[in-house]
């Protein structure tokens, strides 16, 4: 069963910091199984405000609620071993291999060997690791192998919350990009909440439910889902920060079956066409770069469904814009 | 003293001419060597109890350090001024506390290997990647499950070289051993310096109890940390 989160006014002074909190003041509510997206500029307390819900931090003042219980109410290292932890280094234990590393939680909790063994196997499957690996070090995995191993470690114990701290900035954009689609996938399948921290807006934006976007000095500049974030950021700073592009970021959010088509055969042969499930940031582009503007559109198995013109996109965007705000 | 008679006694046993003329004698030396199994076993013992017990000592130094750190700075200079007193001195010194015998060889062996156990050990629990104790910490181990659990294994490796590096260095101080009365291979060797089928003998047995010594220990380093050749 996901887990509601709920932090309550939370600040983190850290000593000294000459009276600077890291977090101030912080209060947001994630939903059973949403995934919540910290994101902001370095110094903005995201990866803080993440680490005081499993107390890796501790906070100054302020609470946070797993489904109704605050977190200090439980030992840091029981509370731990049911919220799923994933860091940008992965931190895998080079000395155990990825099935052992898989097994780490189920093992301090007690669970009979052939039991860890079976859901070690079944995570390395769940996240696609190639079963040749089960028996490797991390030293002789890739990085972007040891990120799977990484997330099928944190969700071993099916935990109702899972924190994430950058899990995929450190790998080469190719595999980034792999992994989050792969993550995006792996969200439906398991029933987690996922509270995730990240620097990059663009990732906030495909892998968020909600989004909640941290200013310098880790106060709260806006929650919302990415749509509405695009749609009306709260003020210049979220603004700036989502980025003068967030038409299209809006578009990527979209999908050419969300549009309106017109009927089929109103476009020149010739034109390579393009399935409905093609993103309509991606289907802008295609269409920009085609001399009558329009595409034809087919559906998963390839049968024509309809044309997409290049003002209908247009329209799309202001009929968004002009409708009250999504979620 | 006795070594004057025991020296006698060597050249006794032996009626070949190679031997009155202090020659390295293959038959000599085929004959007699049952007469070093005794001080090799010495040697071994004086070996295994001195680093045995001075592995103990580290550790114990070593897991104290490990939570304040403050204590690393003054364990290593106590162990640094006990590494570099000669070691014929520590062997005199201790007579009048200790008496002749084993006891003061062992003291002052273990005395020896402290710094490099000790260095090793601390060496190894530093070079723990900090991200796997920050996961570690982070899915619910407790600081005692990271220690055992993660910390100590990824530390085995520099554990071992230290240990094989004490473990030779021990057997090559405990020929001198007989300083203090506690015999061994290098008490044969002094019995009769002269007589170089004695000295080749008595030496090879320590060149060879320390290469077996140390290939032991890195075959026992090969089984425990699989992964380290992986990584």
């Amino acid at each position: 069963m996901p887990a509601a989160l709920e932090l309550q006014n939370v600040t983190k002074q850290y000593p000294g910091a000459g009276g600077a909190p890291a977090v101030a003041d912080l209060s947001l509510r994630v939903e059973p199984g949403e995934t919540c997206v910290l994101v902001g500029p370095s110094g903005s307390g995201k990866t803080t405000a993440m680490r005081m819900v499993n107390r890796m931090v501790d906070m100054t003042s302020g609470d946070i609620l797993i489904d109704g219980r605050s977190v200090m109410r439980s030992d840091p290292a029981e509370l731990r071993r049911h919220i799923g932890y994933v860091i940008q280094n992965v931190g895998l234990f080079p000395h155990r291999t990825a099935l052992q590393n898989i097994g780490t939680v189920p093992q301090l909790l007690g669970w009979p060997r052939e039991r860890i063994v079976a859901r070690a196997r079944e995570l390395a499957d769940l996240v696609g690791l190639d079963p040749a690996l089960a028996d490797r070090y991390p030293g002789q995995m890739s990085g972007g192998q040891r990120q799977r191993v990484g997330v099928a470690r944190a969700l071993a114990a099916d935990p109702p919350l899972m924190l994430m701290d950058e899990p995929f900035g450190a790998l080469d954009p190719i595999t980034r990009d792999h992994l989050q689609g792969e993550f995006e996938r792996l969200k439906e399948r398991v029933s987690t909440t996922i509270v995730f921290v990240t620097h990059d807006i663009d990732e906030a934006i495909r892998l968020g439910d909600r989004i909640a976007i941290l200013r310098e000095g880790g106060g709260l500049a806006q929650y919302a889902t990415p749509g509405e974030l695009l749609l009306h950021p709260a003020d210049a700073f979220v603004e700036e920060f989502v980025g003068a592009d967030r038409a299209l970021k809006r578009l990527a959010l979209m999908q050419v079956s969300d549009c309106e088509l017109e009927p089929v055969g109103a476009v020149p042969a010739g034109s390579a066409a393009m399935r409905d499930d093609t993103s309509l940031r991606d289907a802008l582009a295609a269409l920009l770069s085609d001399p009558d503007g329009r595409l034809p559109i087919v559906d998963a198995e390839g049968r024509p469904i309809g044309v997409l013109a290049l003002e209908t996109v247009h329209a799309k965007l202001r009929v968004e814009a002009g409708a009250p705000s999504p979620g | 003293m006795m070594l004057a008679q025991s020296g006698v006694e060597i050249r006794d046993r032996s009626d070949a001419s190679c031997v009155a003329d202090n020659g390295f004698c293959p038959r000599w030396i085929a004959d007699n060597l049952d007469r070093y199994a005794d001080p090799l076993l010495q040697h071994v013992y004086l070996t295994l109890v001195s680093v045995a017990i001075g592995f103990a000592v580290a550790a114990a130094l070593a897991l104290l350090a490990h939570r304040r750190r403050w204590l690393v700075g003054p364990i290593v200079n106590v162990t640094g001024i006990l590494y570099t007193i000669p070691s014929v001195a520590a062997f005199f010194l201790l007579l009048p506390l200790t008496g002749r015998g084993n006891t003061t060889a062992i003291v002052a062996l273990v005395a020896y290997t402290l710094l490099i156990l000790f260095r090793n050990m601390i060496d190894g629990l530093d070079g723990v990647p900090e991200e796997s104790r920050d996961a570690g910490r982070g899915m619910g181990l407790t600081r005692r499950q990271l220690l055992w659990r993660v910390e100590v294994p990824l530390a085995l490796p520099a554990i071992m070289t230290g240990l094989r590096v004490a473990m030779t260095t021990t057997v090559g101080l405990a020929a001198l051993a007989f300083f203090a009365g506690a015999g061994g291979l290098g008490a044969e060797i002094n019995a009769d310096l002269a007589f170089k089928s004695n000295v080749v003998v008595a030496s090879a047995l320590c060149l060879l109890l320390a290469a077996a010594l140390d290939g032991a220990i890195l075959l026992a380093q090969r089984a425990l940390t699989p992964w380290s050749r992986a990584a």
